[in-house]
């Protein structure tokens, strides 16, 4: 027999299960934040070619282009560590541009932040949906 | 570990001032340390960290990798093209090892 204040207890165990999702995204944020160093960020100025629908979520191709960017820092808002990859260009760079494949654990925002050589940050996300996540579990 | 193999791919032909596109892939679990064996302990993190390419003296790429780039790290750019010929490639993994691999380019 469930009690109420049983029942009571399994709906705060949802409202918490529901609830995680949006810690994983301030993780992100977070790692964002950190990476720039609290500086707003704007919108645009670099661009992400990814699969609309990932299959395996092991191997994702992505690829980042920011004109005249330095560096260009990688971040995936659904994974249990959001961050991804920086690239940073020197000297010798041919382009603002790499290619990399990536881990999905699911469907999830891919998020990449330019930093340009003023000190400014530009960045741009696409979502990834993923049929069979990458994280081993 | 011994199993690290990078396989890089050059511009057949170089053309001093051009951008080309160079390719790169090593061979490498890069274990997450996330995951949990048979008996239910974690496997240690096991990774390429850092990837740099260097030509002429002068940094091309210096990538920072984690846990979420995949096995086998894959990693594609551009190299402007000068005078020198040799392209150093060198991979970072976690716990100090280093893996070092000179390409020369041939100028057509």
């Amino acid at each position: 027999m469930i009690t109420r204040r049983e029942t009571m207890a399994m709906g705060l165990g949802a409202a918490t299960i529901t609830l995680i999702p949006i810690s994983v995204n301030a993780a992100a944020d977070d790692a964002i934040a950190a990476y720039t160093g609290g500086a707003s960020v704007s919108e645009g100025g670099v661009m992400i070619t990814a699969p609309e629908i990932a299959e395996n979520g092991n191997t994702v191709p992505i690829s980042v282009e920011a004109p005249g960017a330095a560096e260009i820092a990688l971040y995936a808002d659904g994974n249990p560590t959001p961050g991804v990859a920086v690239f940073k260009f020197g000297p010798a760079a041919g382009s603002h541009r790499a290619s990399t494949r990536i881990r999905l654990g699911g469907t999830q925002d891919v998020v990449a932040v330019a930093k340009m050589p003023d000190g400014s940050f530009q960045q741009a996300a696409v979502e990834v949906k993923v049929t069979i996540g990458g994280c081993g579990g | 570990m011994s199993d690290v193999k990078p396989r890089i791919r050059l511009p057949r032909t170089a053309k001093a001032g051009q951008a080309a596109e160079i390719k790169t892939l090593v061979s490498h679990v890069m274990e997450t340390g996330l995951r949990k064996d048979s008996d239910g302990n974690t496997i240690p993190r096991m990774i390429i960290n850092r990837f740099t390419c260097e030509y002429g003296g002068e940094m091309v790429l210096d990538m920072a990798l984690e846990g979420a780039v995949s096995a086998n790290p894959y990693v594609e750019f551009d190299i402007m093209i000068g005078e020198a010929t040799e392209v150093v490639f060198t991979w970072y993994e976690d716990g100090g090892a280093v893996y070092t691999e000179t390409k020369e380019l041939s100028f057509g």
